[in-house]
């Protein structure tokens, strides 16, 4: 098409903006595994960006998934005892904080937390043209910025969620303790009794995934920030929604699989 | 354009060539095809209206923006056809004053200067890296301020902090993005001896982008006036002003009634 020549669209400027918008978004991603695989490494960003998601954001997953045991416990606790079953209580508990509440409380508060921050710090730099100045002094702004922050997420996360589901088990164990006199070595035996292998390995993989997703999309949105402060705004914004948005679609996938491999 | 091609003769090696150069935001097209020459150890200071392509020009000159069409030979490279580490050896050997400074808000003032310093050369020793921040921050006369944030400096401090982070790197071309906006005519004043004290000190050549004429004056050993996404006249300040063009008086006369 000639720079002179009026610009046209293969389908409507909305359609087009947003296939542009995937295929930048896929670009994004292809680009990140091409240079976390090259040098140099930025080891000591790195472990600085993983103080940052996680010992900054402890206290608020400490807190959450303590009273997250503490409620599930005191909700469910009727439903089994009118089955005669509040013994079940530890393994159920189980089941369900390290399997599934866990990971996702982590998951989503991180999106909040860790994504906004991403998206807002990167927006700023972006609309201050300070990553352009990291380029223009032969720094590669993707490798220092990015790679280091989606690298803090993915190692971080995952063990966030590990101690989320531990924090959360023990506010379980102070209910449950509360009412049956029940010792945290057997409660937490108990609860441990019906979780597989192939549970551990599906939660696992599960919160690499989110913390994977939640620092690409925060780096992504605020890497692309246009427009001023407005866009610095928007970026943190529109981080945390899709980010939230894609661990839900992940954990159903993810669960789907897990559940396929189980009876394959 | 009458001015350009006896400028090109008998000025020396070319460290800035750019040939037939076209850029275009969707619609909106910016450069229409400019041909621009900076000469080593020469000051060319860019005049033109906002939005009138500028700052497009030096962005396409150090590589953040490709040209739709036409050549940007830069110190004998071709920017538009180098990638990766080729690419990087050329931005080492050219320095970039943003109109914003583009400080690192998270860093302080040692740390924005040293960082593209220990970033580059890891195998410098910290001594290296103080001694080199501090000639830097001598050259722009803020060795006082090393330890402050950039939230903690004015406006003049942090241009100066600015071009003190590009001369860290010993580069042959500066590139000043509006160099004195936003500043008070004193401060300006003092920007621009700065910017002829590094041309001297660091034997650079630049290209000053502005709007302002005095800047453009005090600065410019050629001044380049961009209108309408071409270049009017090419010259001395004398020559380009020594003109009845009313596109060029009225640029003129509104700047100094001002």
């Amino acid at each position: 098409m000639s720079i002179l020549s009026a610009k046209k669209y293969v389908f409507s400027k909305e359609t087009d903006q947003y296939l542009v918008g995937i295929n930048q978004a896929f670009r994004f991603v292809v680009r990140f595994f091409k240079e976390v695989f090259s040098r140099p490494f930025h080891f000591r960003e790195v472990i600085n960006q993983c103080f940052e998601v996680g010992l900054k954001s402890l206290p608020l997953i400490t807190v959450t998934g303590f009273i997250i045991g503490i409620v599930f416990t005191k909700q469910s606790r009727p439903s089994l005892e009118s089955f005669g079953a509040s013994s079940w209580l530890p393994s159920l508990m189980g089941v369900a904080l390290v399997k599934a509440l866990g990971p996702l409380v982590t998951a989503l508060i991180c999106a909040g937390k860790v994504g906004s921050s991403i998206g807002a710090e990167l927006g700023s730099m972006k609309v201050t043209e300070q990553i352009d100045a990291m380029e223009v002094s032969a720094i590669n702004p993707f490798k220092y910025l990015v790679v280091t922050r989606v690298l803090a997420t993915t190692i971080t996360i995952p063990l966030l969620a590990l101690y989320c589901s531990f924090v959360a088990l023990y506010g379980s164990y102070v209910n449950v303790h509360a009412e049956e006199a029940t010792g945290i070595i057997i409660f937490y035996k108990n609860a441990f009794s019906s979780i597989s292998f192939i549970d551990i390995f599906t939660s696992l993989s599960k919160t690499i995934v989110f913390g994977f997703t939640i620092g690409v999309v925060g780096c992504y949105k605020g890497y692309n920030a246009i427009q001023g402060t407005r866009g610095v705004g928007k970026a943190a914004n529109q981080a945390v929604v899709l980010a939230m948005f894609l661990v839900f679609l992940e954990e159903i996938v993810i669960v789907q699989v897990a559940n396929w491999i189980r009876y394959f | 354009m009458e001015n350009q091609e006896q400028h090109i003769i008998n000025k020396g090696e070319s460290v800035i060539a750019i040939k037939r150069l076209y850029k275009s935001f969707e619609d909106l097209h910016v450069l229409k095809g400019i041909d621009f020459n900076v000469f080593k150890g020469e000051n060319v200071a860019v005049l033109g209206k906002s939005g009138s392509g500028k700052s497009v020009l030096i962005k396409i000159i150090v590589g953040l923006l490709k040209p739709d069409k036409g050549e940007v030979v830069v110190l004998g490279k071709d920017i538009d056809k180098l990638e990766g580490k080729e690419l990087d050896a050329l931005r080492l050997r050219i320095g970039f004053s943003f109109q914003s400074s583009a400080l690192y808000d998270s860093m302080s003032v040692y740390e924005n200067l040293a960082f593209p310093l220990t970033m580059n050369f890891k195998h410098l020793g910290k001594k290296e890296v103080d001694a080199a921040v501090m000639e830097a921050l001598d050259a722009v006369g803020l060795t006082d301020k090393v330890r402050q944030m950039p939230s903690d400096l004015s406006g003049g401090q942090r241009k100066r902090t600015g071009i003190a982070r590009t001369l860290i790197l010993n580069p042959e071309i500066m590139l000043y993005d509006e160099p004195t906006s936003g500043l008070d005519p004193v401060t300006s004043s003092e920007i621009n001896e700065l910017i002829n004290e590094v041309q001297k000190r660091y034997n650079t050549s630049s290209v000053i982008i502005t709007h302002d004429l005095t800047c453009a004056k005090a600065t410019g050993n050629r001044i380049a006036m961009l209108i309408d996404g071409k270049f009017l006249k090419i010259g001395t300040f004398n020559e380009v002003f020594d003109t009845k063009d009313e596109q060029v008086t009225k640029f003129y006369n509104y700047n100094f009634i001002q």
